[in-house]
Parts: C-alpha cells; structure tokens; sequence
C-alpha cells in the first residue's frame, strides 16, 4: 500500500475544522462538509485525518463519505456542472440535456474532462422546478435549458488564457 | 417475571413481558427463521439491523410486517406466523437476496456450513424468479482472511463483532443501495486496514463472504514430501471443538482421536501446543516477577500492568491502535511460536536434521495465528518457526479429505518430548486460563510455598471483564482479565490515562478466549458450545495429574539441557521477542 | 410595511427568480429610484417565493397590488418612470390569462391566486426575510410571547391537538399527539428538531418557507420546546439549499439578538436556542430515524420503530421532529386559535396544505389551498391547465413513492386520506402533473430508478426488490418484456411495500402498483401489443424510408451513428431495423420527409 501523504498546512486546516466541532464525532458530518469546502473534495489522507481527529475509524469515515452524495473523493472541474433530474425537470426533458451535455463534453456523469474544465453530475431538485429543466454551472443557475442552449451555455466558460 | 398474554398463530400463550416476537416465539415452541439476527447470549452482544427482513410476521392491526426480531411483543398482540403472506413475503425476499448471490454452493468452503444456504433448502426455494444484475467485488485475501464479497448479504454481523465488540474498526458499511456492502475505507484490502485478523467477522458471517484463508493443499503436499519431517502442534482449544466438525457434542474432548488422526494424516510427529503453552508460562511468570520484585523495591521505571502477549489477535490490536504502549506486554512469544522456534533448534538437532528439513504446522482455533506464523522476526534466514497454521475447521477438512472415519478411530497419545504439557497449558484455551496458568507458577516462585488449591474460581466465567486479587503469601497481586478487544481497550486506556492498579492483565482477543476463536467449528451464533467448550477445558485440567507448568518434566528437562533458565539469554533469543508501530498514520510533508 | 413610504416594490428574491436575474432588476430598481430622488418615497423589498416560479421574476407593487410578470432586469426604468411617477400600469407586464387572453392587473383576481388560502406561506413574498422587525410587524412572536406568558405548556399542546393539524411531511401523524408524547418522555434533555432535508424531487415548499420567513420555523421551534421541555432546537437542512441556509442563519442571529432565542425569553426563564445540521444529499433522511442517525454524523440509515423519536431519538433523547411546514403553520394556530384552523379543511385533515405544482402544467408553482379542494381546482383553475393545449394524463402526488392518479380523480378532494384511498399519498406535497405524451411505465421506472439510488441498503426488499423492478420496468420499456414479468413485477410490488423496513421502501413500489392499477392497458401493451402507447419508449419505434420520397441523397445513411442505413446514391435507402437504435437522427437530417415513424 502506497503510504498517504499530506501537507502540514492541510494538516493544520483540519485540525482548524475539527476543534471547531469539538473534535465531536457526531458531528462528523458538519466536519466533512466544512473540509470539503476548504479542499474542494475529500481525498483519502484528509477522511484519514478527520478519523484521527474525531477519534474514530477510517472505515467509519468512509462509509460516511460514500453514503452520502454531496460528498465526492474525486476532484471537481472549474466548472462544476450539474444538471437537475428531479421529476419536473425529468418532464420537461432534462434526460435529453443530460444526454447533450455528455455528447458535447464527452464525458459521463461523474467524469471530469481532461483539461479539468468541466465535471458532469447530475442531482435530485433544486427546488426551482418553475425554470425547467435546470442546469446549475458552479452556483449560477439556467433554467429553461433546451438542447440548442448547451452549447451556448459551455461557451459561456471559454477561457482566454489557459490555466 | 413478568407475563403478558398474546396469540400466535390464533393460539393463546403467556410469554415473558419485553420480550421480542421472536423470543416469545421460541419460548412457546415456535420456531420464525432468521438470518442477519444474531445473538451472543452469553456474552452480550447482539446483531439485529432487522435487515435481512426473513423474520418477518403479520400483527393484527399493522398495516406492514413487522420482523419479529426487533419487535417487542405487547399484551394481547395477535401474532400470525405461518399465513400465506408471511411465507410468500419470506420466500419472496429470500429470492430477491439469493439473486444477488453465487449460487456455486457445490463448491464453496462453507458448502454445509452456510446460514444462507440451510434458509433456502428451509424455504424451499426451487427457482430464483427474479434474475438480474449481481455485485461483483475483486476477491480480497489477506494473509489470514478472504473477503468474496460477492457472497455478501450485507447482515452487519462482521461489522457489529468488528466495530461493537472489538473496537477494531477495520469493516464498515458502505456506499449505498444496491451498492452497498460492507469493506474497509476505501475498498482497501484487509491487509492495509486496521484489520487485527481476530477472525470474529469469519466467525459470525452467515455465508462464504467472509472465510479464513486455506492452507490444507499445502500441507498434504508436505506430507506427501519423504525429505520433509512433518512436525504438528495442537492448541488446547482444538480438542474441545474438533469434535463437533464430526457431530459429536459440544464440549466433547476428542484429544486421543485427535492425535491418532493427525498420525495416520502422515504426520511424523504429532505434539501439543500445550507443552509450548507451559513453557510460555515460565517465561512469562519470570517476567511478571522480576517486573513486580523490582517494583516492589522501588524502581519506578519498570512497566506495570504486566499484559499476555500469547494472543496475536491483541498483538496485532495493540501494535495497531496503541503503539505508544508496546513495551507494556510481556515480551513472551505466544506458545505457537515458542513451540515453533524450539521445535527447529533443540527438537531438530535432537533428530539431527536441518532446520530447512522440518516443517511445523500448527492447529489451531485462530486465524491471527495465520498471521503470526508469517511475521518476518519469527523466521531464520526466510525459514519461519511454523510453516503454516491451520485452523480446526482446516483440519477437520483434511481428516474427511482422507476418509478417516473420526468415530471409529482408537485414540492415541502425543509423542514426546514436546507432547507432554500440564493442565495449565491446557486450560489457555478459554478466558482467564493464561492467568491462572501463570498465577500456579508464579505463586510458588515468588512465595517458595506449595500451592495446595490450584483452582482460581474467581479468575474464571464469561463476563467480558473480571478481576480479583490474590493474596501472594502478604503481598497482594491484582489481576485483571479481558476478552473481546473492545474490553480490552477499556483497560488499555485505564493504563494509558494512568488509571489502572492492576499488576498483570490477561488478554484474549476472542470472545470466551480461544475456545471462540476465529479458527473453531461455526457456532452459529449459540453461545451454550462456547461454555461447553469451556467446561471441557477445565475438565481436561482437572484430570492431570500434573497441573503447574513449572512440574512439567519435559519442560524442566528442556530447561536443563537446552535453556538453561527462563529470561535466559538463550529464552530471550528463542523466546521472546518485540513489538512494532502498525498503526500505519498518515505522513505528514513540509508545504 | 414600513409606513413611512407612499409605495412598496416587493420583488421575489427566491431562488427560481435569482435565477431569472432578480437580483439585478432589485438593484437597478434602486439605483433608478435614487436617480429620481424617490429613495425615501418608495421601498424596494427583496421577499420570499410568491408563487407563482412559472412567471418570475415578480414585481408586485403595494398598496395598489399591481402584479408585473416575467420581468427583465432592464424593465426598472420604466417600471419607475411610468408606475412609480406617473402611476400608470405597464400593460405589456401585466399577467395576461393565457385561455381568455384577458389582462389582469390585481393578483387577487388571478386564477392562481384565487382559489389559494395562505397560511404556512403568510408571509413568503410580503416581508424581507432578513428583517426580523418586518415579521414582527406581522404578528412574528407574539405566538410564542402568548405561549410564554399566558398559557401552560399542556394548554399548548391541547391548542394543537384541537386543531387537528397533523405532521405536513408526509406521515401526516397528529402533531399535538407527538407534542405530547415527547412531553411526557422523561429526560434532562430533550430535542426539537425540525425536517428541512427536503428531498422530494419536485417539491420546494420547505426551501420557499426558509427564504421567504424563516422566523415562523424558529418562532415555532421554540414553541414546540416550551411544550415538550426542550432547550435545544437543531434544524437539519439539506446542503443543496445555500439560500435558504443563508437566511435562516440571519434569522437566528437577529432572533438571538432581540433575546427571542437564548435565555430568559419574554422575561420567563424559558431558555431555547437553534443549531443548524447538513443533510448530505440523502433522501433516505428525510425518515425521521434516518434523520436522527445523519445528525449523529452516521449513515443516513433507518433503525426500526419503536422506539419512535419521541421516546429515543438524537442521542438517544426524546426527541420531537416535525417538518418545516408543519412549524411554519404553529404561530397561526396559537394567535388565531385552534378553532379557527380546524374550521377549515376536511373532517381528519385540517388547515391548509402547501403543493409545489410542477411537470406539464401552465403555472408551475407553489401555492396553499385548504384541504379539501380538488384536484380539478388546483391542476385547472390554480394550474392554469395543461400546458400546450395537451390533454391530461395523470397526476402524480406524494414525491417519489407517491401514487399516479387520473382522469377519474380530478373531483377527489384532497387529504391524507383520499389521497392513501387512491392508491397515492400526501408525502411532502410535490404535484407533478403528466399529459398524453409521458408513458405511464416509463414513468414507473423513473421513479424507481430515483428509488434505487436513494435506498439505503439496509433491508434486503427496498436494496435488492427495487432494482429487480427496476430491472423488470427497463425490460419492459426496452421491448423485451413477457407476460410472465407482469406477474412478478406486481408480486415483487406487494412484497416490497410488505416487508421493508423504513418508509421508503414501504411506498416506493406505490408509482407501478398505482400505474398497473390506472393504466393498466399500457402495461398490457409493452408486453403483448409490443408498443408504447404514448410512444416514449424509443425501443418501440421503427423508422421506415418512404420509397417514393427518397431520392438517395446519403444523408441519412452518413449521419446514422450505427451504420444501419445502407443504398447507393440516387436509390432508395433501407434502415436496417436489426441495426438501428432508434436515436432519430435520420429523420431529423432527411431534407426531404421520406423518413417517418411507425
């Protein structure tokens, strides 16, 4: 088994996070959010870490983390897309956005591209079910999405200057 | 106590107040299946996600089933059991479950032994109506334990004897749905994860998911070698349980059928751990005396509570999850890998023959022994003291494998030298055994008195943690006794928080110590074959005539010929050994 | 209202009209107030949902009620210029009634206003969810001031209890009932807890309710607590929700301040306070045990009951969880009387009960209507009717596990009751309205496909019998299904429903049992007609080339993504119907119509 690593700064950030609940495993949860939130996913040496600190075990965080699916293990693109499939959205054809978006980007859902742009997933009602289907990239919604806007959409993220 | 009145099946019964419908049930004679429920009366711990959704029965006035396993009965329930709902909905679930299993049940290890598979010939399930897509998982195997999960029904019973009752914390529940199953973090194989091999998930798990790795191929290959000498052990534990493999009863001793047996296997020698065990005993009560003499005299650095270290279950628990406290334990291999380790240095050269020319197999209730036998210290120049390990369900695998008939065979005795060993090796096996075992020699070395009652009822039972102190001619001993990891931990952390007053604390990692290991027949989950083993123990200790290590003469002709005295440089090399951080943590990198 | 000003511009700030760019038409609504020197004249109000999402970004201006629809950011000038100055209506941003194409002004005079009754959403579009003070000024704690000085816990309780109000979540047991049995568990410490883990795709009403008055909750948690004899209040709330986690955690940091949650509240020595909890992205959690596990940072995993929350619940404490709804309607009950609110509804349901209207319907949107109205009312009169002129299939309530209703349940007064009755339920309130061209099995197996993912996976019926009907709706969408499957898929259903262990697996076989039971002859006609009626299962269609039309042109046969399509150029194409996956392409690239569809 390759041995984890991991920075004394990201080390810190945990502890930061974890004394902040006490080092409280009930509020395991709360914790994963916040260290989500900080490292933009949960990669295994941070679940190790919040284990440590929360003074529970590693296969406890983990069933945690793969329990529930705002949690990811894998890193995010620049531009997060995630498209709504809850019912209404469902009605109003957000399957064949869906479908558009995995056309255009050439990847499934739960990929990132290559260049990290764009990561696919799809999720359950944001509640704005009078705009749809709803397509959110990072925080910015779209609603009323129809197969034409994809491309429009993804155009909006053209970047000018590669990173 | 307490009765209340309730109907099952339109019939009028008085059962116990609280008790489930499954309880009450089987109170009265009536018997509701069950498959993920699993109850260790004995040693309080209980499984019952009603999960598996088998025991399910109809009340009158509820709307759904309701598994009869988690569901208190209240007075005047009317419970019906056998009624066409009931048996299509037991039926129908089984199906769903069986149609996410292997149904290659001819060839599988617990072929015979499967929770899953006696439910289905019950059930009368005939045909799987619902068909479609099956889990499939990489086959994990550890150096001691095989996870297929393929086969895994998802019951928690591992991970409540993993997480609840040991504390070890390798085995979780994880992703969900369909998805489910249970895996340590990550899918990461067992031999990454905390996983201490106590076996306790192998123990309870109702299907073939989870089962100890198989060494028998190897071992009748061995055999069959002319240029090897074949040496075997056997743990107390075994006798006790290798007879139910051939449907005697329960705590039957089956020592002499045992020994003949493994003679007409092709062993050439057929030894007991038990002598090894008493020869743990004279290192490991030297120890614990030079530790308390020199704590007595004022030395403030010494180490006490002095803790077995024979169990390797609790040896891989504590160099995993307390490093910080691996000078605590006696030093003292445990018996297997004494006898090991003798056997291919005094036993060899006795016979003349290179270390490379003998092979020692060990039986033995455990699966952590697996492990054991495999470490890197407790081989010379890649040559391990025990070859392989083989558990009791192995070897009653290879005794019908060579159509020996068990009922019929005369028993035989061990050969000496290293067949020979005291009722206090023999009582290692179950809980509080190693200390008693200790307390008989280390009494009469440190007062220099006769012990005349050699029986310490307080240091026996079940309850998961005991203690008492024994009065050493003036100076009061305290001991203290755990099994199960998770009460081992209790203690560890009464020493770590410098809460603890005991002078020496026994481990066993198992339930009910050996005589539960991961290694025995399955007990499916009746907890009587524990304490009928456990009787049987005792039993065997009270028919010696010998029954203090120390009196042992092959021990004490091993001493003078070979050891000269224990905690002799010579033991330590042979006998002893050290501890090492397992507990694997993260590394940490400068920004 | 602030009465300082002459006029008020309520703009909705939920997240439907943020998304439709609100925020910026508030902004440019201010700046052009200021650049007529308006600002101390007229106020702008960022509220909560009015409503009415399908027509968003909403204007409405008070005192005169005028309702401006679909607004664009660039619309404030003029809103400004013409309504605020010279008080003229903008007609062209007026609601137009899309059946007589008549122009309404006043909200109140709309249908989707019309037949609506609002109590849990009071205040959702009339207040600034970030001011406490606008609360106040509608009537905000002084239920709990009532509660706190003037009445005993057990008076509370009975209050409730006679007002017949049972649990909006979806369960629908008695809340005054609950109250009390959490009341009577004897503890040091007890819990409030209240269920903001919506999870229903399609229903927005707890989201509408924590932007647009997130005090009510709070008012009404601390209420619950006085009843029951909790200090410690935990709102668990899914982490999808930013705005709405936002507001909420202003409103407690204003309730703290005014000394409406903390110690001593109104001067008693009542002591309760608020902690927020994430869901995960669960729906499993929004069962109450599931919940309780997920709050003690475990998986989101359902235990059995009893022992019911009440009685052990978070930290093995009494624990009283009620949904967002069901809080937001507490204060009105306690100030108007349980009389008052057990006069409306029907006999066992009472009050009013907020449906988030969504699918193929003309006024998507949240509205409130006693208990009682029909189906009719709310799909057509509130609904505004199918969308595009289509005709009505089916109705969908209840959420995921709900049931499918149709034509035969329009004039079905809706409770928990008749809803159970028909085969559905009342679940958290989604409405999800279905026309001619949704395939009643096609839809069965979306909902199961939602369910397959969201089990938990602890009991064997709801892990492995849902993906089994899953397995078995696919087969029978993909045009493989045989008769014996029909069979199994209704025994599996009944087994499902029969023996799982929480909620969802209880309920979730409820779309195909609902489904065999209404539109049976759908069913029938993927196994034994080999078609879908509604014609959404793509496996069941065929494309032909129309001899006659085809020229040989070779578009279709380059564009075909599997080849299927072979001819030489200038000669009649043939789709070879082995080959083809039916994905469309050739019709859609034909420019001359020789490609039709069976």
């Amino acid at each position: 088994m390759i041995p984890m690593k991991i920075s004394e700064t990201s080390v810190a950030k945990i502890e930061e996070i974890c004394r902040e609940f006490d080092n409280d495993k009930g509020e395991l949860i709360n914790v994963l959010h916040k260290a989500q939130n900080a490292f933009g996913y949960l990669p295994e040496e941070v679940q190790k870490v919040v284990a440590q600190n929360l003074n529970t075990s590693l296969a406890q965080v983990y069933g945690v983390v793969s329990f529930y699916s705002f949690f990811t293990m894998v890193p995010k693109g620049r531009y997060p897309i995630n498209i709504c499939m809850g019912t209404a959205c469902y009605v109003r054809g957000a399957e064949r956005v869906l479908n558009e978006f995995k056309g255009l980007l050439k990847i499934k859902v739960g990929e990132t591209t290559k260049d990290d742009k764009f990561s696919l997933s799809s999720l359950r009602c944001v509640g704005a079910c009078g705009l749809a289907p709803v397509v959110l990239v990072g925080e910015k919604v779209y609603g009323r999405v129809t197969l034409d806007n994809v491309q429009e959409i993804l155009d909006e993220y053209k970047e000018t200057v590669p990173v | 106590m307490d009765t209340i009145n309730i109907k099952i099946d339109n019939k009028n019964f008085q059962v116990p107040k609280g008790a489930t419908i499954l309880d009450a049930a089987k109170s009265v004679g009536i018997n509701i299946p069950t498959l993920c429920y699993l109850n260790l009366h004995d040693l309080n711990t209980i499984n019952k996600p009603a999960g598996c959704r088998i025991c399910v029965v109809e009340v009158k006035g509820r709307k759904n089933l309701v598994p009869a396993c988690a569901t208190e009965c209240v007075a005047g329930m009317e419970i019906l059991n056998q009624t066409v709902r009931v048996l299509n909905s037991r039926k129908t679930v089984l199906e769903l479950i069986l149609s996410d299993h292997p149904t290659d049940c001819l060839i599988c290890t617990k072929n015979g032994h499967c929770d899953l598979q006696s439910m289905a010939m019950n059930l009368g399930i005939r045909e799987i109506h619902y068909k479609g897509e099956q889990s499939h998982y990489i086959k994990d195997t550890s150096p001691a334990i095989i996870r297929d999960m393929d086969k895994c029904i998802v019951c928690r019973r591992c991970v409540t004897m993993c997480n609840d009752v040991q504390t070890v914390g390798a085995l979780s529940a994880i992703n969900r749905g369909f998805m489910s199953v249970v895996a340590p973090a990550f899918e990461m194989n067992l031999e990454d994860s905390p996983c201490t091999y106590c076996g306790q998930c192998v123990a309870v798990c109702p299907t073939a998911a989870l089962t100890e790795v198989d060494h028998t191929n190897k071992v009748i290959r061995e055999l069959a070698n002319p240029k090897k000498t074949v040496v075997v052990q056997t743990a107390p534990a075994v006798r006790a349980a290798l007879g139910e493999e051939f449907g005697y009863e329960p705590g039957t001793l089956v020592t002499g059928k045992m020994a003949a047996a493994l003679r007409d296997l092709g062993f050439d020698y057929v030894f007991d751990t038990d002598f090894a065990a008493d020869l743990t005993i004279m290192e490991e009560s030297a120890e614990l005396l030079d530790r308390i003499t020199r704590h007595l005299n004022g030395d403030e650095t010494v180490k006490l509570p002095m803790l077995t270290s024979c169990c390797p279950g609790w040896v891989n628990f504590f160099e995993q999850h307390f490093p910080e406290m691996k000078d605590i334990p006696s030093t003292a291999r445990s018996p297997q890998q004494m006898f090991g380790s003798i056997a291919k240095t005094y036993f060899a050269d006795k016979l003349g023959i290179k270390r490379e020319d003998m092979v020692v197999v060990s039986i033995m209730p455990c699966l952590a022994k697996k492990y054991e036998s495999q470490r890197e210290e407790f081989a010379t120049n890649g040559n391990p003291d025990v070859d392989y390990s083989l558990t009791t369900r192995e070897l009653a695998r290879l005794i019908k494998q060579a159509n020996i008939d068990f009922d019929s065979i005369e028993p035989q005795d061990f050969d000496h030298p290293m067949g020979e060993s005291s009722g206090a090796g023999v009582i290692f096996g179950t809980t509080g055994g190693v200390i008693e075992a200790a307390v008989r020699t280390a009494y009469e070395v440190f007062t220099k008195e006769k012990l005349h009652k050699v029986e310490f009822q307080q240091l026996r039972g079940m309850d998961w943690i005991r203690e008492t102190t024994i009065d050493f001619n003036g100076t009061p001993i305290r001991i203290g006794i755990a099994h199960g990891l998770g009460n081992a931990r209790k203690l560890l952390e009464e020493i770590r928080d410098g809460k603890s007053h005991y002078h020496a604390i026994e481990i066993m990692a198992c339930p009910g110590g050996c005589i539960g290991g991961g290694g025995q027949p399955f007990h499916h989950g009746d907890t009587n074959i524990l304490l009928a083993r456990q009787k049987a123990l005792y039993a065997a200790d009270k028919a010696k005539v010998i029954r203090k290590s120390h009196e042992n003469p092959a021990i004490q002709k091993l001493y003078r010929e070979f050891l000269g005295s224990p905690m002799s440089k010579k033991a330590h090399e042979l006998l002893h050994t050290q501890y090492f951080d397992k507990s694997n943590q993260v590394e940490i990198t400068k920004d | 209202m602030d009465t300082k000003y002459r006029m008020h511009l309520l703009v909705c700030g939920g997240t439907g009209c943020i998304a439709s760019k609100s925020s910026q038409l508030i902004q440019l609504l201010k700046e052009e107030l200021e650049a007529n020197g308006l600002e101390k004249e007229v106020q702008v109000i960022s509220t909560g949902c009015f409503g009415f999402c399908e027509k968003g970004p909403i204007v409405k201006v008070l005192p005169d009620n005028t309702f401006y629809t679909q607004l664009k950011p660039e619309d404030a000038k003029e809103i400004v210029a013409e309504h605020v100055i010279k008080g003229r209506y903008i007609e062209r941003l007026l609601y137009v009634n899309p059946e007589t194409q008549e122009i309404i002004r006043d909200a109140k005079n709309m249908g989707f206003y019309r037949k609506q009754m609002r109590i849990a959403l009071r205040n959702c579009g009339f207040i600034n969810p970030e001011n406490i003070d606008e609360y106040i000024a509608r009537n905000g704690y002084s239920a709990i001031a009532k509660c706190l000085t003037e009445m005993t816990p057990s008076e509370v309780i009975d209050e409730v209890k006679k007002s017949g109000m049972r649990g909006r979540g979806g369960g629908g047991f008695p809340t005054g009932l609950k109250w009390e049995i959490t009341s009577k568990s004897i503890s040091d410490q007890k819990y409030v807890v209240c269920n903001a883990d919506e999870g229903d795709p399609g229903a927005f009403m707890d989201r509408s309710v924590l932007e647009g008055d997130p005090h009510s909750v709070i008012e009404a948690m601390a209420i619950c607590g006085y009843c029951i004899g909790a200090n410690k209040g935990i709102v668990y709330i899914r982490a999808e929700y930013p705005l709405a986690i936002k507001r909420l955690k202003i409103a407690l940091q204003q309730a703290k301040e005014y000394g409406l949650l903390g110690e001593n509240i109104f001067g008693t020595d009542f002591e309760f306070t608020i902690d927020i909890k994430y869901g995960a992205g669960a729906f499993v959690c929004g069962e109450e045990t599931a919940l309780i596990h997920s709050m003690e940072g475990l998986r989101g995993e359902p235990t059995i009951k009893p022992p019911f929350p009440s009685v052990s619940g978070y930290l093995t404490q009494p624990t009283n969880v009620n949904n967002v709804e069901t809080f937001a309607s507490i204060p009105v009950i306690i100030l108007k009387g349980s009389e008052w609110f057990a006069s409306i509804g029907t006999e066992y349901s009472k009050g009013t009960k907020v449906f988030a209207l969504a699918g193929k319907i003309n006024n998507v949107g949240l509205i409130e209507v006693p208990m009682g109205t029909t189906l009719r009312e709310v799909i057509f009169e509130i609904g505004g009717g199918i969308k595009d002129g289509k005709k009505f299939k089916a109705v969908q309530t209840g959420g995921p596990s709900g049931g499918c209703l149709t034509e035969k349940h329009l004039d079905l007064p809706i409770d928990f009751d008749s809803l159970t009755a028909a085969g559905s339920m009342m679940g958290s309130g989604g409405m999800i309205v279905m026309d001619e061209d949704d395939c009643m099995v096609a839809m069965a197996k979306f909902y199961l496909e939602f369910t397959v993912e969201e089990s938990c996976g602890k009991c064997a019926p709801c892990r492995i019998g849902n993906k089994r009907l899953h397995e078995m709706l696919t087969k029978l969408c993909e045009a493989n299904g045989v008769e014996e499957d029909l069979d199994l898929l209704r025994n599996l259903s009944v087994v499902v429903k029969d023996t799982s262990l929480c909620g969802l697996g209880q309920t979730s076989p409820n779309p195909i049992l609902s489904t065999m039971e209404n539109f049976y002859e759908e069913y029938h006609a993927h196994v034994f007609d080999h078609k879908c009626p509604s014609g959404q299962c793509q496996s069941f269609r065929r494309y032909y080339i129309d001899a006659e039309h085809c020229i040989g042109c070779m578009v279709c046969a380059r564009n075909c993504p599997t080849n299927a399509i072979t001819g030489v150029k200038k000669q009649v194409h043939i789709i070879n119907q082995l080959i083809c996956i039916k994905c469309g392409v050739c019709m859609e690239k034909c420019k001359f119509d020789s490609i039709y569809l069976n």
